[in-house]
């Protein structure tokens, strides 16, 4: 093994561990979204849809339908990346990764690919539910799925530097809940922020999450609040943010070694 | 290759964020093949040394390598040698034991090999095992299955910190007869423990640690013959007033009951004096209950070398 191979069975072996306990959970992994979205549905689709206008030609339920799945993603990348590293901290099986010849690279890769994976699966569950009560139409699919992929490794990256900086349950739990929802229901994912007066437009513009959703609404019906290459960019350079702090954890051990 | 030692411990030393100096410039090398005991008080830094070399806890100074690998630099290569069974009983709760262990052998490195992982198990008594739960085993159970974790990527070296700790006898014996297959296989052993005789048992040499500070490292033999005196006790049907003259030469102690009479000496010096001591026992006329003599364990060498400076 030279230094710039990786260490697959490595990759492999935490890869298939995190999937594992996913499979573990699987039901009420796969209920929350399906039951979550239906009743989404139910209350703004049905009941509140029918009294909005169409936004950019599309019904307000379908409008509705990329903001949700963006909802969920973002959730779900953060708390399955932030528990699977936060646990082995917690309960102390973190020595037999820090004892093991593993790259922070790799570590990364299996830790984020395998939070990815299971969050990725979720939207689609999601994806899927939302199509049995409303017509759904996918203008960019190869973007759909950029745009999927690209905001699971991120917020995934972003859950794994949570795992590492929380030290109890509750800070787990924090961050989720303080910025990451409000920063969701903030940013545009039930409505077009060119429905907000001009100077909440412009403080919308700060949150990161207009960008995804906007660029994940663009792939379906081809209408968008800000220009696709700038969610794109916008999406990149938050990933780029996470991969630097990452780094930095790994260089200096943060609340990893003693 | 071969010629060097497996670990190389260079003037190492451990503050930690809190301030506290666990290690003060610990120098250590360990041959391959070898078991080496460290032994030392609570909070004297064994697990603190284990944790440095491990990549567990970074060094505020010094080096080590293994098997000629730095531990910092090139991490990959000297972790590969090195399989950990930690002090803490800390084990994934919802994994079976074929599977964690599977993990462990995947984690460092090496191809899946079902027939190896079963291998280990079986030495470990753990094959009835496999597929259990960890959180349904026992305690000892849960010791072994660290170990098989350990074993799992066949290391070249093993740290065993404090594994016996909180095991029965049984279960003690298991593990000191694992050690010595491993031994016999080439594997280098490191073990920390307070059990002392453990470390009479098992270890080829012993380094002593106390307060982050490495104050002997010896050959079990040789530490038990320079250390090591042994007492000849004398004891009286009826007890005696003061030490008969004619074993005054002999420089002998009286118990306060004035019923035993207590003669230390060297038992690596050529000169030892029984003989003529028994002579002058016969000599006085005493009543004699009975005689025995005793070596001092490792447990009284170490509590006077510690003894001395806390
Ligand atoms: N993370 C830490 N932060 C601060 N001090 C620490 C930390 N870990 C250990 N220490 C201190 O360093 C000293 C050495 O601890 P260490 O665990 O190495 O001892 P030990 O020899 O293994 O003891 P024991 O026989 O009880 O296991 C102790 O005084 C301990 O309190
Ligand atoms: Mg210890």
């Amino acid at each position: 093994m030279n230094a710039l191979s990786l260490n697959i069975h490595a990759i492999r072996a935490i890869y298939r561990f995190e999937m594992a306990r996913t499979r573990r959970t699987l039901l009420q992994s796969i209920v929350s979204p399906v039951l979550s979205t239906s009743l989404y549905f139910v209350v703004f689709g049905s009941a509140i849809g029918p009294h909005m206008n169409e936004i950019a030609g599309v019904s307000y339920g379908a409008f509705l339908v990329p903001g949700l799945i963006m909802l969920g993603l973002l959730t779900q990348s953060i708390s399955n990346a932030s528990f699977g590293i936060y646990f082995p901290r917690f309960v102390g099986t973190i020595y037999e990764l820090l004892s093991a010849p593993v790259s922070p690279l790799e570590t990364v890769i299996a830790y984020v690919g395998a939070a990815a994976t299971k969050s990725t699966l979720l939207a689609l569950i999601t994806l899927g539910t939302a199509a049995l009560f409303v017509d759904l139409r996918i203008d960019h699919p190869f973007w759909m799925v950029a745009f999927l992929l690209l905001t699971a490794v991120t917020f995934s990256l972003t859950g794994f530097i949570i795992g590492i900086w929380a030290d109890n349950f509750e800070k787990l739990q924090l961050v989720p809940l303080l910025i990451v929802t409000p920063l969701t229901f903030l940013g545009g994912s039930f409505y077009s922020i060119d429905m907000l007066p001009p100077f909440w437009r412009t403080v919308t513009l700060f949150n990161p999450v207009v960008y995804l959703v906007s660029g994940f609404r663009w792939s379906f019906y081809g209408h968008s609040d800000v220009p696709v290459g700038i969610s794109l960019g916008m999406t990149f350079v938050f990933m780029l943010i996470c991969l630097a702090v990452i780094s930095w954890i790994f260089r200096t051990g943060y609340r990893l070694k003693r | 290759m071969s010629e060097a030692p497996m670990i190389a411990i260079e003037g190492l030393s451990k503050t930690y964020a809190s301030g506290f100096t666990a290690l003060k410039n610990v120098s250590l090398t360990i041959d391959r093949g070898e078991i080496f005991a460290l032994l030392g008080p609570n909070g004297a830094g064994k697990t603190t040394l284990i944790s440095i070399v491990c990549g567990l806890a970074r060094a505020s100074g010094g080096r080590v390598t293994v098997g000629g690998h730095d531990v910092v630099t090139d991490y990959r290569a000297a972790r590969s040698l090195i399989g950990l069974v930690p002090q803490e009983l800390t084990t994934d709760a919802f994994e079976t034991v074929f599977d964690t262990t599977s993990f462990s052998r995947g984690l460092f490195g090496k191809p899946p090999n079902p027939a190896y992982i079963e291998k280990v198990l079986t030495d470990l008594s753990l094959i009835d095992k496999r597929d259990s739960r960890i959180m349904t085993l026992s305690g000892g159970m849960k010791r072994r299955v660290l170990i098989a974790k350990a074993l799992s990527h066949e290391p070249a070296v093993l740290f065993l910190d404090e594994p016996t700790a909180g095991v029965d006898v049984e279960l003690r014996r298991d593990m000191w007869r694992v050690v010595r297959q491993l031994r016999d296989a080439g594997t280098t052993i490191i073990l920390t423990t307070h059990y002392l005789e453990e470390a009479e048992e098992m270890a080829d040499r012993i380094g002593v640690i106390n307060r982050g500070e490495l104050m002997l490292v010896e050959e079990k033999t040789t530490l038990m013959r320079r250390l090591g005196g042994k007492r000849l006790t004398i004891e009286l049907a009826e007890p005696v007033a003061a030490v008969p003259d004619m074993l005054a030469p002999y420089g002998f102690e009286i118990s306060a009951d004035g019923r035993k009479l207590v003669h230390s000496y060297d038992a690596s010096g050529e000169g030892s004096a029984i003989a003529p001591i028994l002579a002058a026992l016969a000599g006085t006329g005493l009543a004699v209950k009975d005689l025995g003599t005793e070596e001092s364990t490792l447990e009284e060498i170490f509590v006077g070398l510690v003894g001395g400076k806390s």
